[in-house]
Order: C-alpha cells, then structure tokens, then sequence
C-alpha cells in the first residue's frame, strides 16, 4: 500500500516535473544533540546550517526541509528515529550522523527503502569496504584515514617507540588499529581505558615509566580534555609530544583543553588557518555566525551541504531520478574549503592529509596551525574491498 | 612495578579517593538523614565548577573562585531543597529518583543555555601549577593540594558532627528522625543547613575538579556514580564510612586500572562493593540501628 502510493507520487511527480520547483528536499538530520557528546550534533548543525545559507537556502534551486532528531548517541534511538523519517517524514536523504555505531544501526533500513545516505561524519569502515552501497555517501573521511596519516608521518620522521591510548569501544580500537597499520615501529604500551574515563594519573605514571619517544592517543570529547590538561600538569607535554587526529584536539575541545594543548600535533584534513577562498569565506562567517572558531566536524558537514548543493545542479534539481542523482554524486565537483576532494570508487573521500599544530592564535587562542602535506590524495584502506553494484 | 612508580601510583589513589570524598560525604549525610536520593549531587558539581571557571576567568584569582562558587554552590542547594527537594522527604525512592533524574536534564539544559555546549576553560591557579618532591617523585602541587583540602574536610566535618551541638542533632536525625523532632529539634531546618553543607562540599569537589578536568554539561554524571559506590559502601549516613571507603575505592580503582586487563579494571570497583554488599548489606560502618 504504501510503496504503491510513493510510486503514485512519484508518477505524478514525473507527470507535472514543473512540480519539482516547489516541492521540497526532504533532509533528515539525525545526530547527537543531549549528554556528554550533545555538542557534536550542534557543531555539525552549525556547520551544515552555514553551508546551506551560503547556497542561498536552496538545494539545486528547490527549497529544502531539515527535519533535525537526537539519537542520544544510542543506536536503537537513532534507528528508531531513521524508520519514522523514512516512513511518516518520507525523507530522501538523512545525514548528521556522528557516531559509527549509530550510523551501522540505521544505514541498512534507510539504504533498503530507498533514500540515500550522505555522511558528513561517521565514517565506519563496515560501508568503506564490504557494503559499499549506490545510495552511500560518506564525504567526511573513512575513521582509519587519519590515524593511518599520523603513522606515517611518525614513521617517516624517525620516531622509533611510540604509547598508545584510547577508550575501551570500538572506535578507539579502530583508531590504534588504523596507526599500527601504517606506524610499523615499536610499541612502548598500548593502553584502553574505560570509556569517559575522569582521571588518568594512574595511566600517566606507567606511561612515564615507559618512557616512549612519543604519544599517539585518541581521546574524543570531555576524555581528551581530562586527559591532556592532566598530562600537561604531570610536568610531560613538553618532554614527549601527544600526537593524535583532530578529533583529540580540534576547535570542539581546545578552548576546555587551553595552554595544555599547545604544541601537540594532529593530522587532519582540514585546519582553520587553511588559505584556499572557500575556507577563508567559511572560517569568517563561522565565527561571526556562532561567535566560535569552527572544527573540522564543521567544516565537513559545510561542505556537505554545499556538495549535495552542486550535485542536485547537476542533475537538474531531480532528486526524485535516483541514477541520476547518485552519478552526479559520484563525479560532484564543488569548492570544497578542504581544497582537494574527489569521490573514490567506494563513494568515500580521495583527498590530502596534513600535519597540524596547535599554537596560540592572535587573540591568544589554540587553534590548529598547518605544517605539511602528510599524503596527497590519500584514499582509505578499504576502497579494495569494494564492489560498487550498478546503480539502482 | 618500582617502588618510586608505586608511591607515585600510591599518591594517585589517595588523591582520587579524598576528591571521591568531597563528593560523597554531602551525598551520604542526605541520603541519610532526610533518606533522600538526590542525583542532583552531580548537578551541584557541575555548578560548583562552572561558577569558578566564570569567576576565574573574569578575575584571573583562584581564591575568589572558591570564596564566590562555595556560597553559589550552597545557595543553588539551598533553593533546590526548598523548592522541590523538600516536598519529596516523604515520598518513595523511586519517585526521588525520577525527580532528580528530572532536574539533572533540567540543569544541564539551563548550564548549557548560560555558558553554551563547548567546554569551558579552567586553568590552574598559577602558585599551584607546579610539581613538588614527595618521597622522591615529583607529583603535580595541585593534585597534593586536593589532598591536602580533602583531609581538612573529612577532619572538620567529623569534628562538627562528633563534637558540636549541630552534629549532635544532625546524627540524631540521621538515627531516628521522629524521635528528633519530638525532643525539639528543628528537623525542618537542619535538613535545609544539611543540604546546602552538602551541596557547598558539592561545589568545592566540582572547583577542585574543574583545573583537571573538563568543565561541560554533563561533567557530573560519572563522578556522581562514583559517589554513590561509596555511599554504599561506606555506610549510608557515615561520614567515617564514605572517607574510608572513598579511599578504598581510590586506591583499588588506580592499581586495578594499571595491573588489570581494561574490561576487568573498570570493573573492579563493583565488584568490590558486589563482594562488601555480600557480607555487609548495610556497609562498612552503617548508622541506623
């Protein structure tokens, strides 16, 4: 019943295509907006906001509805909140997701009814490789990408012994896993703790017992802020450098982290100080729209929105032609503020990973400051196993 | 593990377990004497935290921030009780559980709304950013000072509750509430002294907390569960029984987290009140006969 009245609407909608114009882009924006982590889902609103406006509103020249849900970094709450945009919203689109295993808990159904996802964030390496899907789109990064960049900088510069750390999840599993597999050195320690984990002064002393050359830790959120003021108060920030991917130290957890944070080393694909023109224009009026210097989490779901923008031009506003609108994807060209972007095979990003530092900026803030060019044109490690069916 | 490596890790679970306590001592002395469940406890440290970091940030002293979040602390405490908390003394605990439960949601949205969802900055006061020789390792001065802060507490608040006439009529309440108010104590208003003692030790746990930690919406939440394993164990209403078992917990969950696989580390402390529960249901040192 219901597939055959979305096939009547559709058969209209081909009918009276002048009807395109007005209808809107149905987007569902799901992503973490309460509890510890409910700032990633603002600043990635924040971002996708900005990117819309600077489009002028519009998507391809149709206006667009943003039906916006929290799915309380919960997998069952984020499917329960795909399945009733899919079914009662009839969204065509859903993005926002920040967390991996919310994203691995609702990308089937919505894949299966139809919709098409784009990720601006959670880039689990389950559809990078195996379940590359038509109607997948991930423009953010792979999660190995990064870690696997710092390896192989940290490889390439000599650094001999190296202490990992991270939570206990998943996540931060894939992220050690992802630096050993480019890092190739020794070890000094490889240490999980538990997940929000308040004091880590117990882990710091075993660390400064190993004496490692340098620190490579993942620690996203409220935990990365615990843990580098409390490593920069056990006297080590200046003696063994913490190097981690953006996410440990970008602009979400910096202004908590302050001073400590100062001279560590991320790789990322984006810093705020990047000087291409679509990067200048979004830093500016980032921070005149929220009075905050945006992350990197910002400035992919800004290029997100901007992306479907210019993919929706090509394809004639048509939404409703999905093999249209998934080739204009696949060859989507757009002034991504991370300069250098393309879509792989497996509809996950090709594009160059840098070494950051942060330092204070002029107002006296830290902020990320770019070195060098780690990898250009950096692919994921899954691309491989991907076998990209014909387009539905 | 050397012997400097395990004074060091020694000091590290002392420290954790005297911060545990200034958190739980205000909890158990609620818990026991108006036999209220108040998860607020965390919210309380959270505004303990936050008030600091704007005073800090603002005035650039440390001891301000403590002079100005203390009394804030207390006083939001104080309001809660009145307001809300007091209506709730006679009803079950499940109920106590979802209104506080409720005004944890509440609190955080209004924290978020004042000072936004990006953590905010606290830096160490500068006199204390440093590290000292202790037995021969250099330990963190600011670390020592909780220490330190975290004994005079437990001192004080024992000498108030053992030895002054408040205490008396606070451990009267706490043993038989009835008969308390029946030989002419002011319950009503020793409960409401009680709770803004409480929410003050609240406060100044979040201060201490807050150069060391992230100070956002929902910082809490994980120290509050923490503080209510050691309520527990210690002995519901025992202020002897939470500073015992807060460095109990201290020590154990610092060694267990170094010398135990990480699913068994983190569980350790559970265990532990699992295994105390087993053979002491009312705790290490219960209060009501």
């Amino acid at each position: 019943m219901k597939t055959r009245t979305i096939l009547a609407a559709s058969c209209l909608f081909a009918a009276f295509g002048i009807a395109h114009a007005e209808e809107p882009v149905k987007i569902g924006f799901i992503s973490t907006f309460s509890g510890p982590t409910g700032q990633l889902g603002q600043e990635l609103l924040d971002g996708f906001n900005l990117g819309l406006k600077s489009v002028g509103g519009t998507l391809g020249g149709r206006p667009v509805q943003v039906i916006q849900a929290d799915d309380q970094a919960k997998p069952d709450v984020g499917r329960q909140l795909a399945d009733k945009m899919i079914e009662s919203d009839h969204v065509q689109i859903i993005t926002g997701v920040n967390f991996s295993n919310v994203m691995l808990a609702i990308a089937k159904p919505v894949l299966d009814s139809g919709a098409f996802i784009v990720s601006i964030n959670a880039g689990p390496s389950q559809y990078a490789g195996k379940l590359c899907h038509p109607h997948y789109f991930n423009e953010s990064f792979q999660n190995d990408t990064l870690p696997e960049a710092m390896g192989i900088y940290l490889r390439e510069n000599g650094v001999k012994r190296v202490y990992l750390m991270a939570p206990n999840y998943p996540a931060g599993k894939d992220f050690l896993a992802g630096f050993k597999r480019t890092f190739k050195g020794d070890i000094a320690g490889e240490v999980y703790t538990a997940f929000g984990q308040l004091d880590y002064a117990a882990e710091i002393a075993q660390l400064r017992a190993a004496k490692p050359d340098a620190v490579f830790f993942f620690y996203p959120g409220g935990m990365g802020i615990n843990f580098v003021k409390q490593y920069a108060q056990a006297g080590l920030k200046d003696q063994i450098r913490l190097y981690g991917p953006s996410f440990s130290m970008d602009q979400t957890v910096l202004p908590g982290m302050g001073d400590a944070a100062v001279g560590g080393f991320v790789s990322t694909f984006w810093s705020e100080d990047f000087e291409n023109a679509a990067s200048r224009k979004f830093t500016a009026d980032f921070e005149a729209a929220y009075g905050r210097i945006p992350s990197p989490y910002a400035a992919n779901a800004y290029d997100g929105a901007r992306m479907l923008d210019a993919a929706l031009k090509a394809s004639g506003g048509k939404i409703e032609d999905k093999a249209a609108f998934q080739k204009a994807l696949e060859s989507v060209k757009f002034e991504s503020v991370r300069g250098n972007f393309k879509f792989n095979a497996n509809h996950h990003p090709i594009q160059d990973s840098y070494l950051a530092q942060i330092v204070k900026d002029a107002k006296g803030r830290p902020a990320m400051k770019r070195l060098e060019l780690i990898k250009a044109d950096q692919a994921d490690s899954y691309a491989s196993d991907c076998v990209m069916k014909p387009a539905k | 593990m050397n012997s400097l490596l395990l004074i060091e890790q020694s000091l590290n679970g002392l420290q954790l377990g005297v911060q545990l306590f200034l958190m739980a001592a205000g909890l158990t002395l609620v818990f026991g004497i108006m036999n209220l469940i108040n998860l607020t406890h965390g919210s309380l440290f959270m505004i303990g935290a936050f008030v600091a970091a704007a005073v800090l940030a603002r005035s650039g002293s440390f001891v301000l921030a403590l002079v100005v979040a203390v009394p804030a602390t207390a006083l939001a405490g104080a309001l809660l009780e009145a307001v809300v908390l007091r209506r709730f003394y006679h009803r079950g605990h499940l109920d106590q559980v979802l209104v506080t439960f409720g005004l944890i949601l509440v609190i955080n949205e209004l924290v978020r709304m004042v000072w936004g969802a990006v953590p905010v900055p606290m830096a160490l006061p500068p006199l204390l950013s440093g590290a000292v020789n202790v037995l021969g390792v250099s330990y963190p001065s600011f670390r020592l000072a909780i220490l330190v802060v975290g004994v005079i507490v437990a001192l004080a608040l024992y000498f108030v509750v053992a030895h002054t006439r408040i205490g008396m009529w606070v451990r009267a309440g706490a043993s038989n509430r009835a008969m308390a108010s029946a030989m002419g104590v002011n319950v009503e208003l020793i409960f409401l002294l009680v709770f803004a003692a409480g929410a003050a030790l609240a406060g100044l746990a979040g201060i201490m907390a807050g150069p060391i930690s992230a100070v956002q919406v929902g910082m809490g939440e994980p120290i509050l569960i923490l503080a209510l394993v050691v309520t527990v164990i210690g002995g519901i209403g025992s202020i002897k029984g939470a500073f015992i078992a807060s460095l109990l917990i201290g020590v154990v969950d610092t060694f267990g987290r170094v010398l135990l696989p990480p699913a068994l580390g983190s569980m350790i402390i559970f265990m532990m009140m699992a295994a105390i529960l087993a053979f002491r249901p009312r705790g290490l040192f219960p209060v009501h006969g």
